[in-house]
């Protein structure tokens, strides 16, 4: 089967890529396109490792195909800081420890970023269930909470 | 090699070590520029793809691969038939050991296929739809056999055999008939019979776990490179690059300085990444393709493919007399293996009741040969199952003799001095000061509500040391490049910075650690056994004063005295006193700048086989509250306390323990492999094997205990695999305590619970 011609944004650029009709979003962006902070933990939209936003919606990229992307927009953890600025939830995850191996952290922060743009004053719970998306192996996600409700709390305060 | 530091004195003054400052691989894991093990490409790269047998027992009677080689796109297709065969050899490994005549089969089966997702052929193809199809045209023919799952259904005699030549080790006569039991380990101090005499209660018990898997959220990856000159590199996402060096040296018949192993970052191990799956395979892809493969797991593989913990029967009896005293503890631990022999039953032996001061112990261990993956090292590997049913007991005798579960405790508790029954004398270790602290915690005091249930569990874990190499190299303008081979799987190139800083005397900042490939430093052993920033660490303090050495004597030169009137403080050489002269320190940024002129480079390189690793022991404070309708067990406020020596970066330190307990709230409450009677795994997935999210869990407060490790020269014990032991218990104990109904099978998942409240109510059928 031929490839389809695909004309997108991602992070704010315009981007085009050929893509079989079976790939996903995620594959698109790791295989085709070598923004690899995305990561597949499952490929079945339980892990919440490979998060984006698409038009400004968190889903999981390995749920979306490649095709679907046509005229659409999609912020990846690649997007996230500004020039050499962290997003202020970068930056509180490094200050919290709220991150041991690091391969679900790209994940986390995309989603909890979608969490505070709805959401700038969360409650503990609230962070808990937005997030019970994304798995966590290591850290228990105490810091990773606090983290995001520190972010939240300095956000508010600006 | 000196061990410059001593403890007391160095306590006030540490300057970066017990410091949180943010991680060197901070920025890149925040940003997504880390290079985990999938996301390594190099050009001209192959795809490779696995196909697994679905039979858990089956002769392999032939392999047909012509179809699949002649697809185009494909490259190269191989099966048993392109692995050497391996005598049988046993090799340590952590904890554990492993045999190559095993390994070599587990990497791609030979005469059988002996679990569901048993490797039987691989490919590798121009892109994973080649690949993928390539799979389907290959033709395997199996005789199925019948199966085993369970532990003790492998034991009994009519089982059916997985390894028709297993013959049962340490047992007298030895046996003339092959079974699924590979060994019998014991292990005891004085008179268990004349101990139970002398008790006044004794509680007895059986208890049941299943096997659980380490659920690192990065599945196994790698891309081999081999050359037409016999060479070959390889990236993988391991836990210990020089043992897969090793491994893959070994199986492919090559010399061990023709495979360069680099370490991507890595996405969580937990033991899981110690043992090699991928790695041999891609290497003999590439090897007959020319080209270079890369090959990574699904999730499906991850589960059906690669090694959970072993499930277990264990079986646990405790006397006390009624003041208090344990007179006597007994242990039989039945524990699977997978499909070869290796459990981890003797470290579950040596843990069981590692934690108490006992005059007389008996421990008896089985390792069972099943229809399952290998197991591999879990954190812990052994110890969180035989502590869990341990636990369970002393908490119920404790309930019995009218006592405090944690005053119990601390009359049996073992100390400094105590012979453990494992063999040796216990040094300094802060058992009794993590009970004391959960004993004064506010968590301790506070009242229950309705439902709710409070338990305590204690765990040990013994902690390794071994071979490990570190190069420091001090750069021309004082900043310092810090090189280790144990890959950093939760923080420690943060710790090794801390401690190299604190030694030189120079910024945290101005240290850069990396993890060095296998041709960069020598042989180190793997991150496990809570060994990296223990051993690691020990040898970059030794690095870090052999620099130190070395900047002395270049100031000697330029002062022109004596080497020994040279003295380093505060990350500057000074004269030793008023007779060595009157000169102005010089800082090591002063002294680098003037390396070249002074004797050329200044590294500190160490090589040592650390010794004096010191165990940690922990005590986990759980309540629960049980939803009595729905048979679900919240954990509602969770606390952990435990020894780590030294806490270099107690941030990371503290995340150590808050992970070890949630893990362990899933194995308490959630995490199965689940059987269907055709022997195949039912839940490979995520969503139906259950890890905890974070809406199921509450904060995770940390208390952390330090009594430093006299033997390392920060006293840091190693703190990583001690937090998985306590939460079972803890956590069966608290739901003991809230129902009054004991629970003695893992997990305590919903369903298991509404049976037995209903059994209890005498509603249940």
């Amino acid at each position: 089967m031929s490839k389809t011609h695909v004309s997108t944004t991602i992070n704010g650029d315009p981007v085009e890529f050929l893509c079989e009709p079976e790939q996903t979003l995620l594959d698109v962006l790791r295989d085709e396109l070598y923004l690899t902070g995305s990561k597949e933990g499952c490929a079945s939209g339980d892990c919440g490792a490979c998060s984006v936003m698409l038009d400004g919606r968190l889903v999981c990229s390995c749920l979306v195909l490649g095709p679907e992307l046509n005229g659409r927009t999609v912020e990846t953890i690649e997007g996230m800081a500004t020039g050499d600025q962290l997003h202020p939830l970068q930056q509180k995850f490094l200050e919290h420890a709220a991150l041991q191996c690091g391969i679900c952290t790209p994940g986390f922060l995309v989603a909890a970023k979608a969490l505070l743009e709805k959401n700038p004053d969360p409650t503990e719970t609230e962070v808990r269930y937005w997030l019970a998306g994304n798995l966590c192996r290591c850290t228990g996600y105490d810091k990773i909470i606090r983290a995001v409700l520190d972010t939240a709390s300095e956000m508010r305060g600006s | 090699m000196s061990q410059a530091l001593k403890l007391d004195d160095k306590a006030q003054e540490l300057k970066w070590v017990g410091t949180r400052p943010v991680r060197p691989d901070g920025v890149d894991k925040v940003t997504g520029r880390a290079k985990f093990g999938a996301d390594f490409n190099v050009p001209g790269m192959l795809t490779g793809k696995v196909l697994r047998s679905p039979h858990p027992h089956a002769l392999i009677k032939s392999i047909d691969t012509s179809k699949a080689e002649a697809l185009p796109g494909v490259k190269a297709v191989i099966t048993r038939d392109d692995m050497q065969d391996m005598a049988s050899e046993f090799v340590p490994a952590g904890e554990m050991l492993v045999n190559y005549r095993d390994m070599v089969r587990n990497v791609m089966a030979r005469e059988k296929s002996l679990y569901d997702g048993h490797a039987v052929a691989a490919v590798a193809a121009t892109n994973a739809a080649v690949a993928l199809k390539a799979l389907k045209l290959i033709k395997v023919e199996y005789e199925p056999l019948p199966h085993v799952i369970d532990v003790l259904e492998a034991m009994k005699p009519d089982a059916p055999l997985l390894h028709d030549d297993m013959i049962t080790e340490g047992v007298e006569p030895k046996p003339s008939k092959a079974s699924n039991v590979s060994k019998r380990v014991e292990f005891g101090l004085g008179d268990v019979a004349a101990g139970f005499d002398k008790a006044d209660v004794i509680i007895e018990r059986a208890f049941d776990t299943k096997p659980v898997h380490q659920g690192y959220i990065e599945p196994h990856a790698c891309v081999a490179s081999y050359t037409e000159d016999g060479q070959a590199e390889l990236w993988c996402s391991t836990q210990g690059h020089f043992v897969v060096r090793t491994h893959c040296a070994r199986m492919l018949g090559m010399d061990v300085s023709k495979i360069r192993v680099t370490a991507s970052e890595i996405g969580g191990g937990f033991g899981g990444k110690t043992v090699v799956y991928l790695e041999p395979l891609a290497l003999a892809l590439s090897r007959k393709s020319g080209a270079p493969v890369k090959m990574v797991m699904s999730r499906d593989e991850v589960f059906r493919a690669t090694g959970p913990t072993s499930g277990a029967h264990v079986w646990v009896k405790v006397g006390a007399t009624k003041d208090g005293r344990i007179t006597a503890a007994e242990a039989e631990l039945k524990y699977q293996a997978g499909a070869f022999q290796g459990s981890p039953v003797q470290p579950g032996c040596m843990c069981a009741f590692a934690p108490y001061d006992l005059e007389n112990v008996k421990v008896v261990g089985y390792d069972v040969v099943t229809n399952r993956p290998k197991v591999a090292a879990y954190r812990a590997p052994g110890g969180p199952i035989s502590e869990y049913g341990v636990e369970c007991v002393i908490d119920e005798l404790a309930r019995k003799l009218d006592l405090d579960p944690v005053e119990f405790r601390l009359q049996n508790a073992a100390k400094e001095g105590t012979h453990a029954a494992y063999g040796p004398k216990f040094g300094p270790i802060g058992l009794v000061e993590t009970l004391d602290a959960v004993k004064s915690h506010d968590h301790y005091k506070t009242k229950l509500g309705p439902n709710q249930g409070r338990g305590v569990a204690s765990g040990f874990w013994f902690n390794i040391g071994g071979e490990t190499c570190v190069a420091l190299n001090i750069n021309e303008d004082g900043s310092a490049t810090l090189m280790a081979g144990t890959p950093d799987i939760g923080g420690s190139r943060a710790s090794l910075a801390l401690m190299a800083a604190e030694t030189l005397g120079i910024d945290y900042d101005k240290v850069r650690p990396i993890i060095g490939d296998t041709s960069s430093l020598g042989y180190t052993f793997l991150t496990g056994g809570s060994r990296a920033t223990f051993s690691s660490g020990m040898a970059t303090v030794e690095a870090a004063q052999e620099a130190i050495r070395e900047l002395c004597v270049r100031a000697a030169k330029i002062w022109e005295i004596p080497e020994d009137a040279v003295v380093w403080e505060d990350g500057h050489a000074k004269p030793a006193g008023k007779n060595a002269g009157d000169f102005e320190p010089m800082s090591l940024a002063d002294i680098a700048k003037m390396a070249g002129k002074t004797g050329g480079p200044i590294v500190g390189y160490t090589k040592i086989n650390a010794q004096g690793a010191a165990p940690s022991f922990g005590t986990h404070l759980v309540d629960v509250e049980v939803d009595k309708e729905l048979g679900r067990v919240t954990v509602v406020r969770y606390t952990v306390v435990q020894d780590a020596g030294k806490a270099v970066h107690p941030a990371y330190v503290e995340g150590q323990f808050q992970g070890g307990a949630v893990q362990g709230i899933g194995w308490a409450l959630n995490e199965e492999y689940v059987y269907g009677k055709d022997g195949r795994m039912q839940n490979p997935g995520f969503l139906d094997y259950r890890i905890p999210v974070a809406s199921d869990v509450p904060m995770i407060d940390t208390v952390i205990v330090e009594v430093p490790n006299p033997r390392h020269p920060y006293g840091v014990r190693g703190v990583g695999e001690t937090p998985i032991i306590p939460p079972m218990a803890a956590i069966a104990n608290a739901v003991a305590d809230a129902l009054g109904i004991r629970f003695s099978e893992l997990p305590m998942s919903p369903p298991k619970v509404l049976k037995a409240i209903e059994a209890a109510n005498g509603a249940g059928d």
